[in-house]
């Protein structure tokens, strides 16, 4: 990757942490932490890897994106925001009645998000799914998936490791956002995760381990996985919960935090970014009976 | 009377469907063996994803699968299906709208020698209360078949409750059926059994046969679609009669007995009403017939219910 390249992407993941602190802020609380640690993940992803269409969010070839971890909706709505999915000024509507963007990620209600998620394990069943889907349709995609540390606590995630590996997903890219924190402390208190590596080594898949917001490394491993013909891939990020969000980062409870507006605007000056300029009233467009049946 | 394995009936409608659409698929949890899917895999061994005991993933996948177009089908034992898998067929099917076909066999006693671990008798109840979900349970192999051709012809999620086990034909193999409507077996003029499953269908039967050598009149609708519940025959039934039993092979909290009750309370329809089914009890071991006489689900059961009604 380019050093333009990466600055090019920097900047756009300032934006997409910008808006997503706005986002949260604008509501007063939200899951933070972890909304955080995904930021550049998100912004490599749809920015530099993945085919997609805002205009057509279910275009039959395009890549899949399963958000597991789907109390991080926040930032990947900022991120399809930020595409052209939506109106930015939808932003402001998380979580308040008749929204189109709930906390956690809905494939009824917005445009862009591929898979319903929420209870932890079970969005990483359904990229398996979905990659097993695309393969038996011969549908030349690539199916995106990301787990939280504390999700991994799940049985389900396991099983879907063991089918995963067993059923040679090799069109399946999968990320933990190792963040090491879970809602009620340090995963290493809670249930040690480690040696991570090895667990998904021993469910067969090509498993690699690179800082989670280092846009280069993530990017090779991305290319590396990619180029698998016989296994799903596990990409564990190191990364940081709260990244970026001068009040949250470093603190041990920011899975979901309350906090000001001004405590939002802080952060962003922090960031050396401008605050986002969006309307304080927003009407809500369309409504969840939209897209029912998953049409 | 002619009769054939229900899981025949259901596999080799699977296998039918296949053939003239590529998206149909079947999912396994390591029960591919007593669910009799094992001719789909013979036929189709790309089509058939044994997940290994691992019931929640395989929802998750056939969720997932759904996503991307195909037709899933998923079974295993309905003790598994649904309280082992709730949340899964709740959320990543149902409340992310997408068209997965759950399968859960072995209904309350006919798990027989699999015993209390395997024995549901809540799985309707459960069911019941996930919105837009359609729910049948066949009486026999025609209604087995029709209904796995209209779950795959039908987007959106079903659940289909049914024995593994042979049961005797109570229409013929061209007979149409649709989710929502009830069959009536028999009219009758003094009372009406409204039943579901093969089990309970043929008891009311066989206890309407006996009713009316004593001169009671007793009628027979074979629910088969418990949700959508078809209101206006049960109601028609409740108003010509004055009598109605509900038969299930279940508790009678929260499933078939509780649905009718419910609609004949909110229609303000006054009738004698009873319900045949399983008391606030865990299952247990033994054969089928000993079970049904325990849980009082047999023939000589309804038959008193009934006489107590008159």
């Amino acid at each position: 990757m380019t050093e333009k390249r990466t600055r090019e992407l920097k900047a756009i993941a300032k934006e997409i942490r910008t808006l997503t602190i706005d986002e949260i802020g604008f509501l007063g609380v939200g899951h933070i932490g972890g909304a955080m640690s995904v930021v550049e993940l998100l912004t490599l992803l749809y920015n530099e890897h993945m085919k997609v269409d805002p205009a057509n969010p279910r275009m039959a070839d395009r890549d899949w994106l399963v958000l597991s971890k789907g109390h991080a909706g926040p930032t990947l709505y900022a991120t399809l925001a930020l595409k052209g999915f939506f109106p930015k000024e939808w932003l402001h509507t998380l979580n308040t009645g008749g929204t189109r963007l709930p906390s956690h990620c809905d494939r009824n209600l917005t445009p862009g998000i591929d898979m319903t998620t929420g209870s932890l394990g079970q969005g990483f069943s359904a990229a398996m799914g979905i990659a097993l889907g695309l393969r038996l349709g011969k549908v030349k995609s690539t199916v995106y998936t990301v787990i939280g540390d504390g999700e991994s606590d799940e049985g389900q995630v396991w099983e879907a490791a063991m089918f995963a590996g067993n059923s040679g997903l090799a069109n399946l890219i999968a990320f933990t956002d190792f963040n090491k924190q879970q809602l009620d402390g340090f995963t290493k208190d809670i249930q040690n995760l480690e040696a991570l590596d090895d667990k998904w080594k021993a469910f067969g898949w090509f498993v690699q381990r690179v800082d989670g917001h280092d846009f280069d490394a993530m990017d090779k491993a991305i290319r590396a996985a990619k180029k698998q013909t016989s296994k799903p891939s596990m990409i564990i990020l190191d990364t940081i919960k709260g990244k970026g969000c001068n009040f949250a980062e470093g603190l041990v409870s920011n899975h979901n935090m309350t906090f000001t507006m001004e405590q939002a605007n802080g952060a962003i000056a922090a960031l050396g970014a401008d605050k986002p300029k969006t309307k304080a009233k927003v009407e809500v467009k369309g409504s969840a009976k939209e897209g029912k049946n998953g049409k | 009377m002619e009769s054939k394995e229900m899981r025949a009936a259901y596999a080799d409608t699977l296998v039918e469907l296949a053939s003239k659409n590529p998206d149909i698929v079947v999912l396994e949890a390591d029960l591919m063996r007593a669910t009799g899917t094992g001719v789909f895999q013979k036929t189709y061994p790309d089509r058939l994803f044994n997940v290994g005991i691992a019931e929640a993933n395989m929802v998750g996948v056939a969720s997932g699968l759904s996503a991307t177009g195909k037709i899933p089908f998923a079974s295993t034992f309905a003790c598994f299906a649904s309280r082992r898998v709730f949340d899964q067929f709740f959320l990543s099917a149902n409340y992310a709208r997408l068209n997965v076909k759950l399968v859960g066999t072995d209904p309350g006693v006919t798990a027989a020698f699999n015993g209390g671990t395997h024995m549901p008798f809540e799985d309707l109840g459960l069911m019941r209360t996930v919105p837009g979900l359609t729910i049948i349970e066949p009486s026999d192999p025609a209604s087995c078949a029709a209904f796995t051709r209209i779950a795959a012809e039908t987007y959106g999620c079903f659940y289909l409750r049914l024995p593994r086990k042979a049961a005797p034909y109570l229409y013929p193999a061209d007979e149409k059926f649709e989710a929502g409507k009830a069959k009536t077996l028999r009219k009758g003029k003094d009372l009406c059994f409204v039943a579901l499953g093969s089990l309970m269908v043929n008891n009311a039967l066989a206890a309407a046969e006996t009713l009316n050598k004593e001169g009671i009149k007793a009628g027979v609708i074979d629910v088969l679609s418990l949700k959508p519940l078809d209101a206006a025959t049960i109601l028609k039934a409740a108003k010509n009669t004055g009598r109605i039993i509900t038969a299930e092979n279940h508790q009678i909290a929260g499933g078939l007995g509780s649905a009718v009750a419910e609609l004949l309370a909110e229609n303000g329809v006054q009738c004698k009403f009873k319900r045949i089914g399983v008391r606030d009890e865990f299952g247990q071991v033994g054969t089928q017939d000993y079970l049904a006489t325990h849980y009082g689900l047999t023939p000589p059961d309804l038959v008193k219910t009934a006489k107590a009604m008159m």
